[in-house]
């Protein structure tokens, strides 16, 4: 299909450029299927988890895991987050995509290195390793390079978007300012390029190791290799902040209270989120790392970022509001709220995806991340709990919102089944809403761990440990939790591949109507997200004191 | 134009009265309360991660393991050596898929532990849950610990260590 060098979109007033458009389409429909892969690949896991080990095996519960996360964690978001790289490059910066034919190659480099990853895990099952491949578990050395390759095909992504935004800053395409969109877009980039240099640094050697040219040591590769792996959740985080802010502008014309405080809040990200990464090492057998070290990283670098957190805790519902009430749903502390276009599966994503990341995986982030409470989290299921809660419920919720306006804006089509798809993001946000508290509860008090194969039965050992039976309604309400959003899941890739089939095309003129994009210009006072973010603080603090009174319990640890 | 970009004066803006106390409240929460606690917790508390870490050799550790194992041994379960040491240094070591040996320990003394891994990344675990940490092979984990309930207590691993690792399952004893 020709597509004209530029459009003007009828919604947003964007210039959308051919390049662009052409690889933020492709991005965006390659992350899809791999979210798809996602969902199929766990279907072995919750039926693991269901029906117990003698009908799926262990052997494919941790095949089965090794795929889920590998297409989800890394292929899903990362596909959508390049499409969002050059789309706040391009399209928010009005700038024709600079080196596309560097982007093509990073896409297909991307693409080819997932393809290996899913290509091993499927034929090689003894091999695999259940997501982290730690050293000296040993994957084949295709591996290796297959993330090798994935990695470097994100770089030269992120490398296109830095001298596309340096075209448009030489050219002054954006005016005085870039708009708010863009900045997060930046703050990921940067976030990015740091992860992919960890990356390089642990898995290059690792890769040469595998072939028996180099030794690797286990603590070494450990923490390199949490450069990399906390580093991407943090190029989630920014993107996933960024999407907010995107659709608090598409779904209700908001902007935020404070242009400069939600920068200096990405700012903070910057400053403070990668030393944090630290936090995975609070359990380590480490000499390396005296407790100063740690402390400086854990305690005050990384509340450095939970302060920018706060901030767009602030930001991003006061942006909903000031939107609506600016619209003249004004009415008392929540009209606006009661009003809002809950219809829209955009929106109810948005509210969604802001209120399960901040109850669910940020709360539980800062609690874990605390420096001796991690002795009751470490590798429970709990940190499972916490990064759905983060990455599923936070970031996939927030780009399945910004995927009902990609469809009719990027590919002018009509979502088939509105109706169906008002139901989607709660389907799945509450689902894994549930999944998560459930796996919380279960790490932090009674330890179940992560990533074990046979239903918590330890394999008939004679030293097999009997849980209380409480637990068994805990993993009840997983399986429930879990089913519900992968149904919810399920919908969302069968709403858009099947807009992308039948959807009716949009002309213009409907795309204007339907769709039109305007930020509410003013000034009103966001008095219900005040409110609630009040509460929100105090939850907080009840929840981080209630955790250690609970560590306090314990057998006495580590004194002096 | 249709898209957002920021009001030209947007760096002179003042942030509105909610969002400073916001910001103010945010800043202490985050940055002074956080940080004040988790260090003192750490540095007062009787449950931290606080202990000493030694490159040690899998194979002389494994020695060392056994040694001990033999001078304390107090009897035998399902093949495991059941050892009960006087308060002081205690071994224990995590290999794939088991724990060696069996602890017998006495309520309210204080042990010096010395856990390690000989091959593969491992995760120790004590069940009821009291405290999971993480282990490396090359590297020991030296810390103290008090024992404060009796009972009988399993340890699982909870970091994959390879097929087996659902069934690596030990056991400490705590007595009266």
């Amino acid at each position: 299909m020709a597509l004209p060098l530029e459009r003007t979109c009828p919604a947003t007033g964007l210039r959308l450029f051919s390049a662009a458009e052409a690889l933020i389409k492709v991005n965006a429909v390659v992350a899809v299927v791999f979210l798809l892969l996602g969902f199929l690949w766990v279907v072995p896991s919750i039926m693991n988890r269901v029906l117990g080990p003698e009908v799926v095996s262990p052997q494919l519960y941790y095949q089965a895991t090794f795929l889920h996360g590998w297409n989800m964690l890394i292929f899903w978001l990362l596909f959508f987050e390049v499409a969002l790289l050059y789309f706040a490059a391009s399209a928010l910066l009005r700038t024709p995509l600079r080196f596309p034919g560097l982007a093509w190659g990073g896409f297909w480099l991307m693409l080819l290195g997932a393809v290996l990853i899913n290509y091993l895990g499927v034929v090689s099952p003894s091999n695999f390793l259940p997501y982290t491949p730690y050293v000296p578990l040993q994957a084949p050395p295709l591996f290796y390079l297959a993330v090798i390759l994935f990695a470097v095909g994100a770089i030269l992504a992120v490398f296109v978007f830095f001298a596309t935004l340096h075209r448009a800053w030489r050219e002054k395409t954006y005016g005085a300012t870039m708009p708010l969109g863009a900045f997060g877009a930046l703050t990921a980039a940067i976030l990015a390029t740091t992860t992919l240099l960890s990356g390089a640094i642990a898995f290059i050697p690792t890769f040469l190791w595998s072939l028996g040219w180099l030794k690797v040591d286990p603590l070494w590769f450990r923490h390199t290799y949490w450069g990399f792996g906390h580093g991407a959740q943090q190029v989630n985080l920014a993107a996933m902040v960024t999407a907010w802010y995107l659709l608090a502008l598409f779904t209700v014309g908001g902007t935020t209270p404070s242009e400069r405080l939600s920068r200096i809040a990405f700012l903070l990200y910057l400053l403070g989120i990668n030393l944090g990464s630290a936090h995975h090492l609070l359990t380590e057998p480490t000499g390396a790392l005296s407790s100063a070290w740690t402390w400086v990283n854990t305690g005050y670098l990384i509340h450095v970022a939970v302060l920018g957190s706060l901030i767009h805790a602030f930001s991003v519902p006061a942006a909903i509001e000031r939107g609506l009430r600016l619209k003249g749903f004004a009415q008392g502390l929540f009209g606006w709220l009661a009003r809002a276009p809950w219809g829209n599966p955009g929106f109810s994503a948005l509210v969604l995806s802001v209120i399960l990341f901040g109850f669910l995986g940020g709360m539980s982030g800062v609690t874990m991340g605390s420096y001796d409470l991690n002795l009751k989290w470490h590798n429970t299921l709990a940190v499972v709990g916490h990064f759905k809660a983060t990455v599923v419920e936070g970031t996939s919720l927030a780009f399945m919102g910004l995927t009902y306006y990609l469809l009719p804006l990027i590919f002018r089509r009509r979502l088939i089944w509105p109706r169906l798809a008002a139901w989607q993001p709660w389907l799945f946000g509450l689902g894994m809403g549930l999944l998560s508290l459930a796996m919380i509860r279960l790490g932090v008090v009674y330890g179940l761990p992560r990533r074990f194969g046979d239903t918590f039965q330890f394999g008939g050992s004679p030293f097999a440990f009997q849980y209380p039976p409480e637990v068994a309604t805990l993993l009840a309400a997983m399986g429930i939790g879990g089913t519900l959003a992968l149904l919810g899941g399920l919908l969302f890739v069968l709403l858009a591949v099947g807009t992308l089939l039948w959807g009716k095309p949009l002309t213009d003129e409907e795309i204007q109507k339907a769709y039109q994009v305007k930020a509410e210009e003013g000034h009103v006072t966001p008095k219900g997200v005040y409110l609630l973010a009040l509460l929100f603080l105090a939850f907080f603090l009840i929840y981080y004191l209630y955790n250690h009174w609970f560590l306090s319990q314990a057998w006495f640890i580590g004194g002096r | 134009m249709a898209i957002h970009t920021p009001p030209k004066n947007w760096l002179e803006e003042r942030v509105a009265p909610e969002e400073r106390v916001w910001l103010v409240l945010a800043t202490l929460f985050a940055i002074v309360f956080l940080s004040a606690f988790m260090g003192l917790w750490h540095l007062t508390g009787r449950q931290t991660t606080h202990g000493q870490a030694y490159r040690v050799d899998p194979a002389s550790f494994r020695q060392e393991v056994q040694a001990f194992a033999e001078r304390y041994q107090v009897g035998e379960l399902n093949g495991i050596p059941v050892v009960a040491p006087p308060p002081g240094e205690v071994y224990l070591m995590a290999q794939a898929f088991s724990w060696y040996p069996v602890l017998k320990l006495k309520k309210g003394e204080t042990y010096r532990l010395r856990v390690a891994s000989v091959d593969y990344p491992h995760g120790f675990s004590l069940y009821p849950h009291e405290w999971s940490i993480q282990l490396h092979p090359g590297y020991e984990w030296v810390y103290s610990f008090t024992p404060t309930k009796a009972g009988e207590y399993t340890l699982i691993c909870n970091d994959y260590c390879g097929l087996g690792h659902h069934a690596m399952v030990g056991k400490i004893l705590v007595e009266e």
